[in-house]
């Protein structure tokens, strides 16, 4: 493959995304008339920003590449990852929206009026945001080792870089119209080329005739596996950090469901096509789930199926595509760890913001380059299972629960994680035949674990609910004034 | 690796060698610390931690969950089977034994609180006093002698201290009534606090903005302007000044949101535009993330009227304000600038010390509110210079829990 292409693609989106990050706000209006509710962000662009947030390496590379792996059963991750946000909607959205709070350690501190909690809460929500980096830039080395040849380290390298220096600068000035590309360049990165792939394959009779067949020879999951890794899925989305900061900027609670809604549907178109290259790739090209490149399926079938001039410009808006979904996510949790990480260690300077940006970004680096990339859907599907056991259960129940205190929730999130970090390390030790399926999806036995004990510490210690609870309650679950409507 | 139990057996000795040197010298040190001071300074030092402890808890005032905490020192200090502290209401601590004397332990107070003595209740009364004040018969074991003391702040007795003890010695007697004495000088100080506090909010309620008499002026007289020569828009200028002085005179609340105070700007601007005309350009450039930021109320509008009377009205010709509002980490960061006639720094710096009342009130009224909700870092800052135009830079948290908008 020309090397070019792959280079070429990802200047290209680097470029469209520090070009849209700077500019994309010099809409201003000299004239009289304007309106500050016109100026809002309407539910289509704010979905289609949380959209572009959200897909992730693992859905654009990763699903495709466990379909190809493990057929069906690798459906149950769109489906996990799309009605996560139906639990958003439902639980979380609307309270935490009311609630004023930015970030994660802000709403445990101003729920349960307490600073440990907070620096707890904290050190999760990084840890959380690390390891969910950590598979992007893996993405990254194999896009780069795959469509240019260069070595692996290439990739994360400039993802990092790329990151750094649009945060740091100060380029992501409007962060949501670059998500909202980002989104839109996903979809047609993956949508253009399988019409052309489909029209290849109604062209030979050859083709229709290949079977679906199973490339490899892996057992189909358990009942057991798919309870957990959904609800890995359903619970981990309501903790991480960078998807809450989005509906802030819908103007009023009901713009926020319409966007939720929209974001469900965004969603789901968009996981068709994975799961079509995932099925293709089945037919007609089952040697690279023997070769373990089964995430590189999306950025190769182009090339393989089409070849020539036209393979190159699809492969090479897949490869733009892949880089949108590294950059997206990578950037949105790296803003959000820095917002963290200054404001408990740096006291919330703008020189602490920067280098808080930096330390987000760069360990994460490290911790790339010192392992190795397992499938892309399967880790980030473990980080999940590991937000689902810290984050969510006091995330959860102190919207919901009035019975929470603070000791409860440090020893809620204390046992989920080190349960789920113990099963996650055992499971790697082990490795990923060895190790038996309670070890490799943890999700349904740590989730209800930490649950458990956050409840039964808050009972114990039931004096320590805070006195501010009722008002923070009343905020959180009554209906909000609507913005700028008064006239 | 040599395996031989001869060396095993040494080195398990030297590492038990080691272990036990280790907590010998451990022991020592610790023994040299208790060794300071005499038994006379040891009381002291434990005197004073205890009252110090308790001194914290007290610094909210009278309140069960500090007079609970407060009470438990205090009584280690007295060295009494049982402490109570109450207020004028209720009994609001109760550390050690009988607390089954709780229920009448007001009633023995009453004559304390009203009359502001000290009083002794012996042994033997108490039990009379308690079952005829309609409380249970006490049982021989909790018989006690108590001793009840006020708790004055200023003239006024707010609570009493109660120790309760075998026997009263004078000793008791008087160690009660000095601790009942420290507990309202504690309580004293909490009231200085509320008070400081208090003084806090009403110092910020009055800094609330209002808007300036000149404006009000010169807006009706341009809507007179208008009233002949084009009535329409007269009649809309009329409605957009009834909205803006319904939200700048709105009672309610110290905190609105950024997009509620841009369009307060718009109504002002739209004001401002129908007596200046063409010279006053205005351009926007606000990211949409930052719009439901919670902000001082009428916290921005000062500084663009500033903008427009100290910056454009003095200069001739056309003149552009631009206001940003942009995402920037945890805060959201508001800057408006103008490039108007600017101010001479020194000047601008006595006024926002407060030593001087300047042309420029509105601003030192925007810093000091945000000083006072959001702390010292996060007042104006303001970039100008004579015949420079100005560049104002508010920075605001974006998560506020705290504040509703």
């Amino acid at each position: 493959m020309n090397p070019v292409v792959g280079l070429a693609a990802f200047a290209a989106v680097s470029l469209a995304t520090a070009v849209i990050g700077f500019y994309g706000l010099r809409v201003s209006r000299t004239t009289g008339d304007f309106y500050v509710a016109s100026r809002t962000v309407k539910p289509w662009w704010n979905a289609s920003a949380i959209g572009g947030e959200y897909l992730s390496a693992a859905s654009f590379l990763g699903v495709a590449g466990l379909i190809l792996l493990s057929g069906t059963d690798a459906l149950w991750y769109p489906v996990g990852y799309t009605a996560g946000y139906l639990m958003l909607l439902l639980f979380v959205a609307a309270p935490l929206r009311r609630s004023g709070a930015y970030t994660i350690p802000d709403f445990t501190e101003a729920r349960l009026d307490s600073r440990a909690v907070r620096r707890v809460t904290s050190l999760v929500v990084v840890l959380v945001g690390w390891l969910y980096i950590v598979p992007q830039l893996h993405g990254a080395a194999l896009a780069i080792r795959i469509t240019t040849g260069l070595p692996a380290w290439v990739g994360p390298v400039a993802v990092v870089g790329v990151v750094c220096i649009t945060v740091v600068v100060g380029g992501m000035r409007s962060i949501t119209f670059v998500q909202a590309f980002q989104y839109w360049l996903k979809l047609t990165a993956l949508a253009v080329p399988i019409v052309f792939l489909l029209f290849a394959l109604g062209g030979g009779e050859s083709a229709a005739a290949a079977p679906a067949a199973n490339p490899t020879a892996l057992a189909p999951a358990g009942p057991y596996q798919i309870i957990s890794l959904l609800v890995a899925l359903l619970f981990g989305t309501l903790g991480l950090p960078h998807v809450l900061v989005r509906f802030y900027t819908n103007p009023d609670g009901q713009s926020a469901r319409r966007t939720t809604l929209i974001v469900l549907g965004l969603l789901s178109a968009f996981y068709l096509f994975p799961t079509a290259y995932g099925m293709l790739g089945r037919m007609f090209a089952p040697d690279l789930a023997q070769s373990g490149q089964a995430d590189a399926l999306v950025l190769l079938l182009p090339g393989r199926m089409i070849g020539g001039m036209a393979g190159d410009l699809l492969t090479a808006l897949v490869v733009a595509g892949a880089f949108a979904a590294f950059l997206s996510t990578t950037s949105g949790l790296v803003v959000s760890l820095a917002g963290v990480i200054s404001q408990d260690v740096f006291g919330g300077s703008v020189r602490g913001f920067r280098l808080a940006a930096l330390i987000s970004a760069i360990v994460p680096l490290g911790i790339a380059s010192m392992t190795e990339s397992l499938a892309l859907a399967g880790s980030v599907g473990l980080v999940f299972a590991f937000t689902a056991s810290t984050i969510c259960p006091v995330l959860l129940l102190g919207i919901w629960w009035r019975g929470l205190t603070d000791a409860g929730a440090i020893a809620g999130m204390a046992t989920g994680g080190v349960l789920c970090g113990s099963a996650m390390v055992a499971g790697s030790v082990l490795g990923a035949a060895q190790s038996p399926s309670w070890l490799a999806q943890p999700a349904a036995w740590t989730v209800p674990a930490a649950f458990a004990v956050t409840v039964l510490v808050s009972r114990a210690t039931r004096g320590r609910v805070p006195r501010t609870m009722t008002r923070v309650m009343t905020r959180l679950h009554t209906p909000e004034r609507p913005l700028a409507t008064e006239r | 690796m040599p395996d031989s139990p001869l060396l095993t057996a040494a080195s398990v000795a030297v590492i038990a060698l080691a272990i036990a040197a280790v907590v010998a010298v451990g022991l020592k040190v610790l023994h040299s610390f208790r060794d300071l001071g005499t038994d006379a300074e040891r009381a002291t030092y434990k005197t004073l931690h205890a009252a110090s402890r308790a001194g914290q808890y007290l610094r909210t005032g009278l309140n069960p969950a500090g007079a609970a905490k407060a009470s438990k020192q205090l009584r280690s200090l007295l060295g009494c089977d049982a402490l109570a502290i109450t207020d004028t209401t209720g009994v609001l601590a109760w550390d050690g034994a009988g607390e089954e004397l709780k229920p009448a332990l007001m009633g023995l107070a009453a004559k304390v609180l009203d009359g502001g003595h000290l009083a002794v209740i012996p042994a033997g009364e108490l039990q009379l006093l308690a079952a005829g004040d309609g409380g249970r018969p006490l049982t021989p074991e909790v018989e006690r002698a108590v001793v009840i003391a006020p708790i004055r702040a200023g003239a006024r007795v707010v609570g009493v201290v109660a120790a309760f003890a075998p026997a009263a010695g004078a000793g008791l007697v008087r160690a009660t009534g000095e601790v009942a004495d420290w507990v309202a000088t504690q309580v004293e100080l909490a009231e200085l606090d509320a008070s400081r506090t208090l003084l806090m909010e009403a110092e910020v309620r009055a800094l609330r903005a209002q808007i300036s008499p000149h404006f009000i002026y010169n807006s009706l007289n341009a809507i007179a302007s208008f009233i002949n020569t084009d009535p329409v828009r007269a009649r809309e200028l009329v409605v957009e000044f009834a909205d803006f002085t319904r939200y700048s005179f709105r009672r309610h609340g110290d905190f609105t949101t950024l997009a509620e105070e841009l369009r307060c700007i718009d109504r002002y601007l739209l004001l401002e535009r129908a007596r200046f005309g063409d010279r006053v350009q205005v351009s926007l450039r606000i990211a949409p993330e930052v719009l439901s930021t919670v902000i001082p109320f009428l916290s921005l509008q000062p500084l663009v009227e500033n903008a427009v009377r100290h910056g454009l009205e003095a200069k001739e010709g056309p003149g552009h304000i631009s206001i940003t509002a942009n995402d920037s980490g945890a805060f959201a960061e508001v800057t408006i600038e103008d490039d108007g006639v600017g101010m001479d720094p020194e000047q601008l710096r006595s006024v926002l010390a407060g030593h001087s009342d300047g042309e420029h009130v509105g601003l030192r009224n925007v810093d000091a509110r945000l000083r006072q909700v959001y702390g010292d870092d996060n007042g104006l800052v303001i970039e100008t210079a004579p015949g420079e135009g100005t560049l104002i830079t508010m920075r605001v948290p974006k998560s506020q829990p705290r504040h509703d908008a």
